[in-house]
């Protein structure tokens, strides 16, 4: 989407609108787009070649309440406008192009222009600029000279469409998410409340019953007193203490000294070799980046971002470059997303405002100012220096997934170290692991040799010498 | 049979009750652990205040803390870039083609960059002339990141802004225009087309008053001279060893820097026996230079008699009896022209004597001869230097008539012999600039110091030979703030064009011909097509106007030069200054690589010194000895030229130097703009008096001895003696290789067999027929002793520097060193002829001298160069005795070391034959007692991030570039094919110019590595220990065939 940059609209933001729009749920729905992102772009190349034989419908038919007149389709022209328009309009704010809220009641007002010049503009917008139309070439000189791509496929109807969602979007369903993420909020505070109270619950019932032992203790006593029966405490007194008896029980004491040492070195061992694994490391992260979301919920594919890992030994932080090729037209979240991060205590669209501080772009003017504070940030997966790893001979080569090693990072909020990253968990990969050797020439010579060797036809990776120390160590 | 030589290291050797040879064979490790520093003091321990509750106190915290401490591990941060530039990906490297061009170093390489930073320098494979770097343009990637460097411009030593200095400079200009008072532009020699335009542009601008002094620290005038003479322009022959059968040097380092060097891969090519030939090379020379190292006959000579004898050459070559009489030259110049008469035009004579004379009788020889290694056509331009307009402009700036002084690429006040007179005149120039790199000498003299910048930084070009063009290009922005010459003069011309655009548009116009300009910035180089070049040549050949005045002027006649040359006496002993390998002449003094270098022939690093021949030594009562802990002493020495004195030079007594001569390194004793642990040795400049290298001195015994940081006892080899196999030509043509590369055999079973047999192998056999099997070639033939390979190792491995005290006590880190190995024959053949060919009771050929000197093996010895690094055994010693398995086995030939793994036993270097292996006593990297490049963080960055910087207390050694062999695995598989042969290659393999060391796949059969495994030639060091290395030699084959 991001490059589309040729947009251009002939609608300037009016004063005079209401923001009555739900951009939350706009938002939301283009993350979904984003998903689609390449389909997109390739039906944006397809109408345009389409597109010349489609100009100049005319539309005979206007109203000032466009959205009723035009007989259009909110819900429709929602998907329609998300689909085409987003990428450069928003409804409540200027982006690339201008926004659209009510822009056909505003050109009509302010401009007297009529759907028909709406119409003709979005299906060829270039056309419209050199036939010289003045309000079309002041708008193309307003937005930086950037043309908009003609939309020639789209039918009058997906205009009316269009049109009526921008006039009128569907209403949102209404404030559910914030209400939920308050119950959230309140929820994620009593959960913790309440495995106290449980525990107090079960303290208090505990201390209950201790004090009913010792009452119907004493009860019994006081009875047995006044019946005359006396307790044989003197019997208690002749017979060995069990610790004396443990004591002269040299046998005994032998194997629990020896069970205690073996135990404690157990616990020991067990606590050395935890020492510089970090495995569940979860740092707190400069900017609050959510892979559950873009990972996860947007399925965006690993190595879009994290591009590096494919030809580098590096997997690369990707650079905030990356992260403006869709930020620049997502600069918030949908309100359920936003519910969400609530509930966790993140504003996911002031994490946005920290990237564009970082990456310096100039919200109001859509522009880089120039002042760029990189990010730092919080490194999670620390391989000593006398590791060599190389992702790209784990990620290219054999196809592992990014997933094997780090975990189900699309559900991760935070991302954090999953494996423990130890010597014996790599040894114990290439071991069991089979090197995908299919249609690389490279292994040809190699597999026949060694699957002959060894009588199998699958080769692990240590099979290829994967477990020598110089692989990994120098 | 292999040769019954006795070989030698050092004098000491030779004598057999030498006690510390013998201990140093016994001991790998020359000292014992210095325990007794602390606890050896008894008076010390029984005073201290720490009793043993405090010490088990103490050591229960440290531990208790260490263990805290390493419970928490460190907060690492990543800044990834912001806008990630289109070609850079974070962990791949990329290569930029670019040339050096510094005025002493000229060559088209390329450089390898990590995240933007330059890391190494390799050869430019397309380049046909000058593309193999040596070993100081290897160590200039570390130059760019020296902490030392000017960081911006200046004034009086104050930093001030560019537009202060440019406003200054440009009034004075602009007032000087016109005046009669010189504007001077002092610089290194270019050899840049651009530049050559440039500066002329500038004349024109800044009228005829601006004057070009192109000055060379360490001058070829006599040359440049002779072949202006001779063929009208001011440029240096060239000549391609690799086309001649016969190769007579006078004098000449060629294999060094003799006329700007770059000719070791073409006579290393004729070095190599193919079907029963190779070149003869026969050095005249008076110190033992590298070429003289590598000649199949050398004669020791003072310069007088190499002149001499070149005349008298000339005279038999030409049929005329040169000179009447006899002298003591004539049995070998008969020999020389016998050979080169035989040779005819197959035969090249090369001479390095600073004297115009010689260098015209040489030109002379050779255009008689019609010698095909010889080019005149297409001359080389790499030195430009003009000593008679240095002088005058010494002159004319005491005279008052230099109005402005503008210095690039030289250190006048340190690198002129009359420096003192430099620096007066400077206080009568009016504006004086230097762009200088460091603050030196001469930036401290100045007026304004115009910080400038690295050639990693800068644009350029470089002509280095007619028609053979080369770009430079930037692969790093500036460091600081610097700027380059060429971007200065066009500011001050008052030019809106960068130098880049100067440069594109220069080429577009006057030297691609249609060639593309990205392509050739893609590949650093072009060569001009024959028929367009004539007529550039003429334009563009860096001799201007006064060229043609010259060429007008009669040509020496060589009469006259004969007579001179045949007439040279010399009084006293004679001075031969020379430059190291390792140093050139000076520039990159502040780089520890550099520094640490051992040099080829004397093995010493850190220092310059005077070299004396044994017998010159006993005369003067000089002396060189080895002291209890390895290290070698010697005594200091006065030297007197004419006036001038060098104090306390330290003396080296060097086999092989002519006696009557003693020699001295430039480059060293520079002060300025220097970390203080590089500011070494003594300033040899001083006594350049005329620029000639030849001096008369007056040498007189001080009191004092020297320590040198000498490696040439270190590590010796437990007087095992196969290690070096030598042959000559003609018993390598005719006997079968059972009788010169001789397999040692070992009884089984009363049955002699080859110890490379299975049967006589104690060991199970790893399979490695599977995969690749990586083996090392080197060929004692081609093999120079450069040390290019040295360099290009430490730079790829992070191999640390640790300074003369420790390399003194054996603590160098090379993990590849090149052994010199002096040997001399153990027939008397050579005495017999000496004593056949004695003239008179005095003299150097006298019976007198001479009869002592028939005893003396050490007179002039034959030199071989052996580099020596890991081995790689498949059968390792080292690995059977390292107690956590640090050391183990790889299936592709490798003996892989894990640093982590190692706790520092040092067993393994105990139980290795080779001594190859090398512990790291120290952290070297972020040490301020070892305060070279590891301790900045400027330093730092030259560091390969593709491996490991060791710690202390951790044994390493070479890895066979395992980095570089998985490397070029990984983008096998990445892109779905098999290795080519010659993909694999090891740093010092790739860095190696002369074609010696050969890398490869032995399980590849049509690689050419397989193909030298099977060579006769070939041989394992110690066969007869078993260890089946994987590293292996080629027989070194002397040419001694006679005419």
């Amino acid at each position: 989407m991001w490059l589309c940059r040729t947009f251009v609209t002939d609608f300037r933001p009016s004063k005079t609108i209401v923001l009555s729009i739900n951009g939350n749920n706009r938002a939301k729905d283009f993350d979904r787009n984003f998903v689609n992102m390449k389909k997109v772009l390739y039906r944006h190349l397809f109408s345009k070649v389409l597109g010349f034989s489609f100009l100049f419908f005319s539309i005979s038919f206007y109203a000032q309440d466009a959205a009723e007149a035009a007989g259009g389709d909110p819900a429709k022209g929602k998907q329609l406008f998300n689909q085409n328009c987003a990428a450069c309009h928003a409804l409540d704010r200027k982006m690339t192009g201008p926004a659209l809220a009510n822009v056909e009641a505003r050109l009509s007002e302010d401009e007297g222009l009529d759907r028909e010049w709406l119409s003709a503009w979005i299906k060829n917008s270039p056309g419209m600029i050199k036939s010289g139309d003045a309000y079309a070439n002041k708008i193309y000189a307003e937005y930086n000279q950037a043309a908009m791509t003609a939309f020639p496929t789209l039918s009058d109807q997906d205009i009316s469409d269009i049109l009526a969602y921008t006039a009128a979007p569907p209403p949102a369903p209404v404030a559910v998410a914030a209400v939920e993420g308050d119950g959230d909020g309140a929820k994620g505070g009593s959960s913790g409340i309440s495995n106290e109270l449980i525990l107090g619950a079960l303290a208090m019932v505990f201390g209950l019953l201790v004090i009913m032992l010792i009452l119907v203790n004493r009860t019994l006593r006081r009875i047995a007193e006044a019946n005359g029966v006396s307790i044989e405490k003197e019997k208690a007194e002749k017979r060995i203490p069990i610790w004396k008896a443990f004591a002269q029980n040299q046998f005994l004491v032998l194997v629990s000294v020896i069970f205690l040492l073996l135990a404690s070195a157990y616990f020991a061992y067990g606590w050395l070799m935890q020492i510089g694994v970090d495995q569940g490391y979860e740092p707190i992260q400069p900017i609050h980046y959510s892979h559950r979301i873009h990972a996860g919920d947007n399925k965006i594919e690993c190595k879009y971002c994290h591009s590096s890992a494919r030809v580098s030994k590096t997997s690369g932080i990707p650079s905030l470059n990356v992260c403006m090729n869709c930020h620049k037209s997502i600069y918030k979240v949908a309100d359920e997303t936003l519910a969400e991060g609530q509930k966790i205590g993140v504003d996911y669209n002031k994490e946005i405002q920290k990237l564009y501080k970082a990456v310096g772009w100039d919200e109001e003017e859509q522009e880089y100012t120039g002042e760029t504070q990189p990010v730092q940030w919080v490194r999670v997966h620390n391989l000593p220096d006398f590791a060599y790893f190389n992702h790209s001979q784990h990620v290219s080569v054999a196809g592992v997934e990014c997933q094997t090693c780090h975990g189900p990072v699309e559900e991760m909020e935070v991302v954090y170290q999953y494996a423990p990253l130890t010597m014996g968990w790599c040894i114990n990969c290439h071991r069991e692991t089979n090197v995908k050797m299919e249609g690389n020439e490279y292994y040809a010579a190699i597999h026949a040799e060694l699957s002959k060797k060894y009588g199998v036809e699958e080769l692990t990776a240590a099979m290829m010498g994967g477990l020598e120390c110089g692989k990994c160590h120098y | 049979m292999a040769s019954n030589k006795k070989y030698w290291k050092n004098e000491a050797e030779l004598n057999p009750n030498d006690s510390i040879v013998e201990a140093l064979r016994q001991n790998e490790f020359s000292q014992e652990i210095p325990v007794d520093e602390f606890l050896g003091d008894k008076e010390t321990l029984s005073t201290s205040t720490t009793n043993r509750r405090d010490f088990l106190k103490y050591v229960g915290f440290s531990t208790a803390a260490a263990t805290v401490a390493a419970c928490e591990g460190p907060v690492n941060r990543s800044i990834p870039y912001v806008v990630q530039p289109d070609n850079i990906v974070p962990g791949v490297a990329n290569y930029y083609a670019t040339t050096i061009a510094d005025g002493f170093d000229f060559a088209s390489i390329l450089v390898k960059t990590r995240e933007g930073r330059p890391i190494k320098i390799e050869n430019n494979a397309d380049a046909k002339v000058n593309g193999d770097a040596n070993a100081r343009v290897n160590a200039s990637v570390l130059t760019l990141y020296d902490s030392k460097r000017v960081q911006g411009p200046m004034a009086n030593g104050e930093p001030v802004e560019w537009k202060v200095l440019d406003a200054t400079v440009r009034a004075k200009l602009g007032s000087l225009k016109g005046s009669g008072k010189q504007i001077v532009l002092l610089t290194q020699t270019y050899a840049s087309p651009s530049t050559d335009k440039l500066i002329a542009e500038f004349k024109t601008q800044y009228g005829d008053n601006v004057n070009h002094v192109v000055y060379d620290a360490i001058s070829e005038d006599a040359a440049l001279n002779a072949f202006q003479a001779a063929y009208g322009e001011r440029a240096l022959a060239d000549y391609d060893f690799e086309k001649a059968d016969v190769i007579v040097s006078f004098g000449a380092d060629f294999l060094g820097d003799w006329q700007g060097g770059g000719y070791d891969s073409g006579y290393a090519k004729g070095r190599v026996p193919k079907n029963g030939k190779m070149s003869k090379h026969i050095q005249l020379e008076s110190n033992m230079s590298l070429s003289g190292a590598n000649a199949d006959k050398r004669y020791p000579m003072t310069p007088a008699q190499q002149k001499i004898a070149l005349a008298k050459l000339y005279g038999k070559l030409n049929g005329t009896n040169v000179g009447g009489g006899t002298s003591d030259v004539d049995a070998a110049v008969e020999k020389v022209a016998a050979q080169i008469k035989k040779a005819g035009s197959k035969a090249v004579v090369v001479t390095g004597l600073n004297d115009i004379n010689a260098q015209t009788v040489v030109l002379a020889i050779n255009k008689l001869l019609g010698s095909e290694a010889f080019d005149t056509d297409k001359p080389k331009y790499v030195r430009q230097g003009d000593v008679a307009k240095v002088n005058k402009l010494v002159t004319d700036m005491n005279a008052g008539r230099v109005g402005a002084l503008i210095i690039d690429g030289v250190n006048p006040v340190y690198s002129l012999p009359n420096a003192a007179d430099f620096v007066t005149g400077l206080d009568k120039v009016d504006v004086s600039v230097s762009f200088a790199f460091n603050n030196d000498e001469t930036a401290q003299s100045v007026g304004y110091v115009a910080a400038a910048s690295h050639y990693l930084e800068s644009w350029g070009d470089a002509q280095i030979k007619k028609g053979h063009y080369s770009l430079m290009q930037p692969v790093i922005r500036e460091l600081f703030d610097t700027r380059q010459f060429q971007s200065a003069l066009l500011n001050w011309m008052d030019s809106d064009k960068t130098y880049y655009e100067y440069i594109k548009e220069n080429w577009n116009t006057d030297i691609l011909q249609s060639s593309d300009w990205n392509k050739t910035l893609q590949d650093g180089v072009f060569v001009a097509s024959s028929n367009g070049e004539e007529e550039e040549g003429a334009e563009s050949a860096p001799v201007q106007a006064e060229g043609v005045e010259e060429e007008q002027s009669e040509i020496i006649p060589i009469a006259s030069s004969i007579r001179s040359l045949i007439n040279a006496t010399s009084q006293g002993a004679q001075l031969v200054l020379y430059s190291k390998v390792g140093m050139g002449d000076g520039r990159q003094a502040n780089n520890p690589w550099l520094q640490e270098f051992p040099d080829p022939i004397s093995r010493a690093s850190w220092d310059n010194y005077v070299t004396v021949s044994k017998a010159d030594a006993e005369k003067l009562e000089l002396e060189n000895y080895n002291v209890a802990n390895g290290g070698l002493n010697g005594s200091y020495v006065k030297l007197t030229v004419d006036g001038a004195v060098l104090e306390n030079v330290p003396v080296i007594i060097q086999p092989g130097q002519a006696n009557g001569t003693v020699g001295l390194s430039f480059g060293y004793g520079k002060k300025a703009g220097m970390q203080a642990e590089m500011a070494t040795g003594v300033n040899a400049y001083t006594l350049y008096k005329d620029f000639s290298d030849v001096q008369s001195v007056n040498i007189e015994k001080t009191a004092g001895e020297h320590e040198f940081a000498c490696v040439q006892l270190h590590n010796t080899l437990m007087g095992r003696g196969d290690i070096i196999k030598e042959t000559t030509l003609e018993i390598f043509n005719t006997k079968d290789h059972q009788e010169w590369n001789h397999m040692p055999q070992v009884s089984l079973n009363h049955q002699e067999i080859p110890v490379t047999s299975p049967d006589a192998d104690l060991w199970e056999e790893f399979d490695r027929s599977i995969g690749h099997h990586f083996n090392l070639s080197i060929d004692l033939n081609a093999c120079t002793g450069c040390g290019a390979c040295v360099i290009a190792c430490h730079a790829e491995n992070n191999v640390p520097v640790v300074g003369k005290r420790e390399v003194r006590l054996s603590r160098d880190m090379h993990w590849l060193r090149i052994d010199r190995y002096y040997s001399s024959e153990d027939t008397f053949v050579q005495d017999d002829e000496k004593k056949e060919n004695m003239d008179g009771l005095w003299g150097d050929n006298g019976s007198l001298g001479g009869f002592g000197q028939m005893e003396d093996p050490s007179a002039n010895p034959q030199v071989a160069f052996q580099p020596v690094m890991c081995q790689h055994c498949n059968h390792a010693p080292c690995e059977t005795v390292c107690p956590v398995a640090a050391t183990s086995h790889g299936r592709q030939g490798q003996n892989q070391m894990a640093y982590n793994r190692c706790v520092g036993t040092r067993y393994c270097a105990n139980n290795c034959p080779y001594k190859v292996r090398r512990f790291n006593w120290f952290l070297y990297a972020d040490n301020d007692e070892f305060n070279f490049n590891m301790n900045n963080d400027l330093g730092k960055m030259v560091i390969n991030p593709d491996v490991n910087v060791r710690s202390r207390g951790v044994m390493e050694k070479c890895s066979m570039c395992i980095q570089m062999t998985q490397k070029t695995i990984l983008d096998a598989k990445r892109e779905g094919r098999t290795v080519k042969d010659g993909e694999f290659q090891t740093a010092c393999s790739a860095a190696c110019s002369s074609g010696a060391m050969v890398f490869g796949d032995v399980n590849d059969e049509h690689s050419k590595i397989a193909e030298l495994k099977e060579d006769d030639r070939m041989y394992h060091l110690l066969e007869h220990v078993g260890t089946k290395p994987n590293v292996f030699y080629h027989v070194k084959v002397r040419n001694d065939n006679e005419a």
